[in-house]
This record gives C-alpha cells, structure tokens and sequence, in this order.
C-alpha cells in the first residue's frame, strides 16, 4: 500500500512531516488510486476510444481509416439495425414484468409456515445459475420434437410450435426465458422490503377497513419504494444487457431475427461475419446512449436521496 | 405484516395453501427439474425416443463420469476457480479501500468521483469491447486467465465500491472522530477500526462477486479463445458440440457448470441477499 511509509506512531505537532500536517485532505486520495486507475484505465477511457473508434473504418488488425459519420450513416439504413433496436424495445417493456411478477411471488411467500425458508431459496434458485445454462435449459424446454412445452402442449391437442425457429416468437421465447431468473431476483428483493414494512400501519390501515388490493396498492406499495427502485435499476441493466440467452438459444437467429443491438455489435465486430471494428462500435455508441438517458435518470435519483440526507 | 399471517385463516385455507407451495415450486423450477432428470437417464433412454419417462436404469454415475473424466470440464471448472477467486478478492480489496475514503471523507470531488463509479457499473459491456479487448492483446493478455481478472476487477470495483462506501457511511462516524481525537493514523484507523466492522460486507461482496463472474459469459467469449484459459460458461459450447444431440451428457455437464454458484448461494445465503439487495432494503 501507498501509506506504508508514515510512522506507525504519531510523531510530537512540531516536526510532523508533510503528509502528516495534510493528512486529512492527501489519505482519501491515496486510498482512491489503485481503484480509481484500474476503473480510468478499464472502463471510463473505453467508453471515449469507442466514440473515436466509430469514426473509423478498422478490421482489428490494419491501418484505421477516418471515415467521419459514415458508420452512422450505413447504420440509418441497415435493417438489421432496426430488427436490433425493436428487440431491444421489446425487451425493455417485457422485462420489467418481472417487477409486478417477482412482487406478487414474494406476496405469495410471505409467511411464517414451517420451511418457508427452504421454499424462499429455492423459488430463488434461478438467479443464481448462470444464463448459459438458463440459455440451454429452455432451448431443451422449447424443442419441437421432445422439449417440454411442446409435450404438454401435445396433451391439450395444440402445437407442436417450434418457439425459437419462428420468426415471430422467437423474441418472446427469449425473453421468458430471462424472466425466469429475474423474477427471481425481484422476488427477494422484495421478501426482504416486505419485512422492513411496518407492521403497525398495516394495523392501523386494517383497523380502517382497508384490504386486498387496496392495502397493498396504497399501504404496502408506497413502503416497498426502495426496493422497487433497485429492482427496476436491475431489470432495466438487465434488459439492454440481453447477450448470453440470445447468443445460447438462437445466435441471432432464424434470419437475425431475435438479434438486439448488443449481440448485434458483437456479430459485427468479432464474428466470423466481420471484425468490423468501427461500425461495431457505432452500434455500440448507440446503445451506451439508450441506457446512459437511464443512467442520469438513476444518478438523479441518487442524487436527490443523497441531498435528502 | 402483510399479507395476513395464514395462521390466523380457517384450517382449510391453511391446508391448501401448505399444499398448493410444493405444487407451485415444481412448476417455477419445471425446466431445471427436467434438465436434472435428463442427466441421470442412460443413453439408450434417448435412442429409443424416450424422453419424458423416469430413467429405465439410473445412468447418473456413467453420465456425470465422463463429464469428469473424459471432457475437457475438470479443466474448465478449473479456470473458472482460477478467474473467480482473484477477481473477487482483488475488487474487493480495492472498493474497501475506495468506500473508506469515499464515505468517511469529505471532499469537493467526493459525491462526483462516486458517481463516476455508480455510472460506469451501469455501462453496457459493447462499449468497452474493442478497446478492452485491444488493451488485453497489447499487454499479451490475451487468452490467459490474467486477462480476463484484471478486467474484472477494474469493473466489479464500480459495484463493489457502490456497495462499500454506502456501508461505510452506515457505520457510526463517532468512531472515527474518537479515533483521531486519540492521534490514530488516518490508515490505521483503516486498518483497526472500519476494517473490523466491514466483515459483513466483505463476506456479501466475496460472495456475489463469486456469482457473477462465475457466469460470465459475454467477456470469457471476448478475452478467451481456448480449454487452458476458458471459464466453464464458454467451455459449455464446446462441450455441448463434442456431445451434440448427446442430451444426457449435456444436461449433466449443464447441471456441473451451475453448481458451484448454487453451493454458494446455500452455504452463504444471508450474505448473499444481503448483497443482492445493495445492502438498501433491509
């Protein structure tokens, strides 16, 4: 560490050395660096070398070539593009039933009965295994000649539906798949703002007749706020984060059509389609401008609670 | 509490919904069930077309055998260990030190510098793509382990550091005046006074940090090409393209790569939640 060579015991006021009579103000820093240099050098000077780089024709390997906004320009008319960008929507909206979903498990869960707990964990258990594995788990759950869903959907005289080799569900099935695991994840999210809930207001709120959906609309619902935040925080990274199930379950396909930019950017750039670097990160400048109208909206948030304090 | 405890309903609604819990957890894990019981059926259940009925023999010792003994997964799982342990203890050790000076100082830059942290954790992963992967190929990191931690460390520091400096901020600032009252070093009271008090959330951090990176998959594809440096989430792929159509060699090799998070969750699950939940709903 930095600070190893201040003396272990404090030396008399008049001969205290320069960090010594600045300590206060130089030990934050110094206790900053290491993190902060590996977050400058890994994550925070990226970000400017991709919007540099989209300005640039490169195959990874050559001389880079300037090519101004013309990235932006190919990606105006690419379809493939806007297949991408319809996903991601789709995605965005879709996803976030995992909110109310995950809310009303936890409802469902929240009692005292003897092994709850064991229950809790393992209505949990899909957060934790890992999407290439949830990304598998359903491509066999979804497979035309033996997958589960089609079995049962043979008893009840329906399908066989090929869910991931049709163009129109395709998208759909992916996302059912991601909401497994976070549903689960609003679940204990949750659980564990439903037992911070004051139990004397939900007294005093029974003692005045209110119930059901009224109770948990206008009583439960209000006091769960920052547990919804975190949620919907998550579930929107989440969401524009969808590569691991997209490129398990279909690579993108039939014909592109699960495609969302962030798989699409890495088809463009490191697939054997292309290693084109540049437009790849146009893609990809694209999509850090959806998700960054999120992030100021959640640094406001934080800001505004840290004011508060 | 809310909804009301079920004790205080009639014995008939007690009854059903102590019986309609089972019913509901076999049908959220359905899949996973279905994927386990793939595992220990033999493979001549497959061949006859006989998916969906019970194992005709149990098969789970030569099915999980040749995942251990004939693949490249022992490798895998071993490279996964190699990534995880390092990558969590390294961004542990550096949030520690970035929560203490965040939220125990008070400085001009503090709030935008932890902002910057906050911001940067959010970012999608295709933005730093090219230029991370071309940083790793410069330091000839490219395809080993060391690659592909010194990555993660930098971008779990950002949650890390969210996480810490917020706990840091809960613990009793009185503690610390004492301390310098007394004349304590600035780093000793790091190192004797909230470095004690930060158990808790070092043992959450460990912890999640151990889930996320074991299931990474999208940086093990960008960093990583082949089985002496692969994480168990990409060598499934390969995996499951030696044994295509081999249903219950994948399945076990599936249920392999997803256990050693399960352990954790179940070893360490109030740790674990406790993480998850940013430490802010308590």
């Amino acid at each position: 560490m930095t600070t190893t060579e201040v003396p272990p015991i404090t030396p008399e006021p008049q001969r205290r050395s320069r960090y010594k009579r600045n300590e206060i103000s130089v030990t934050p820093w110094l206790f900053l660096i290491p993190a902060m240099l590996f977050f400058l050098v890994y994550v925070i000077l990226p970000i400017f070398q991709s919007f540099n780089l989209s300005a640039y024709q490169w195959d990874g390997l050559g001389e880079k070539e300037y090519v101004g906004l013309s990235n932006y320009k190919e990606l105006w008319d690419d379809p493939a593009f806007y297949t991408s960008l319809k996903n991601n929507l789709i995605w965005l909206v879709l996803y976030l039933l995992a909110i109310p979903a995950g809310l009303f498990i936890a409802l469902f869960l929240n009692q005292t009965v003897t092994g709850i707990r064991i229950y809790k964990s393992l209505f949990f258990f899909p957060f934790v295994i890992s999407q290439v594995v949830v990304g598998l788990v359903f491509t066999w759950f979804y497979d035309p000649t033996f997958g589960l869903l089609n079995s049962i959907l043979g008893v009840v005289g329906l399908g066989p539906v090929n869910v991931l080799g049709d163009p129109t569900y395709v998208t759909y099935g992916i996302i059912a798949a991601g909401l497994w695991p976070q549903t689960a994840y609003c679940m204990i999210l949750y659980l564990t703002g439903l037992n911070a809930v004051d139990p004397e207001q939900v007294e005093a709120a029974r003692l005045d007749g209110a119930k059901g959906w009224k109770m948990l609309w206008y009583v439960i619902v209000p006091q769960l706020k920052p547990a919804t935040f975190i949620a919907f925080v998550v579930t929107i990274v989440g969401a524009l984060r969808s590569f691991d199930l997209i490129s398990i379950m279909t690579n993108g396909g039939p014909f592109g059509e699960s495609r969302v930019l962030s798989f699409y950017m890495f088809e463009v750039a490191l697939s054997e389609y292309g290693f084109r670097m540049g437009y790849g990160a146009a893609i990809a400048v694209v999509l850090f401008l959806i998700m960054l109208c999120f992030i100021a909206y959640f640094l406001y948030s934080m800001y505004k609670e840290e004011r508060g304090h | 509490m809310f909804p009301k405890p079920i004790e205080k309903s009639s014995r008939s609604v007690q009854i059903g919904y102590q019986s309609l819990l089972p019913v509901a957890l076999i049908l959220w894990l359905l899949p996973l069930i279905a994927v386990a019981l793939f595992s220990v059926k033999p493979a001549a259940d497959f061949s006859t077309g006989d998916y969906w009925n019970l194992p005709s023999k149990f098969g789970g010792w030569e099915n999980y055998g040749k995942v251990f003994f004939e693949s490249d997964m022992p490798r895998y799982l071993l490279n996964s260990i190699l990534i995880t342990v390092p990558t969590a203890i390294g961004a542990v050790a550096l949030s520690c030190m970035a929560g203490f000076a965040l939220g125990i100082y008070k400085f001009k830059a503090n709030l935008w510098l932890f902002f910057m942290f906050v911001a940067g954790n959010f970012v999608p992963f295709q933005i730093l793509m090219v230029p991370v992967r071309d940083l790793t190929l410069d330091l000839g990191l490219y395809n080993t382990k060391t690659g592909l931690v010194l990555f993660h460390i930098a971008f779990q520091t950002g949650f890390c550091t969210l996480f810490m400096r917020n706990f840091i901020k809960g613990l009793p600032f009185a503690l610390i005046e004492a301390a310098r009252v007394e004349g304590v070093a600035e780093w000793r009271i790091f190192v004797y006074v909230v470095l004690p008090l930060m158990k808790p959330a070092i043992a959450a951090l460990m912890v999640l940090i151990f889930t996320f990176i074991w299931n990474d998959y999208f940086w093990a594809v960008v960093l990583t090409q082949g089985a002496e440096s692969q994480p168990v989430t990409a060598g499934i792929t390969s995996f499951n393209a030696q044994y295509r159509a081999a249903y219950h060699l994948m399945s076990a090799g599936a249920i392999v790569a997803a256990l050693p998070p399960v352990a954790m969750f179940f070893l360490m699950q109030k740790h674990f939640i406790a993480g998850l939940t940013l430490g802010a709903v308590k």
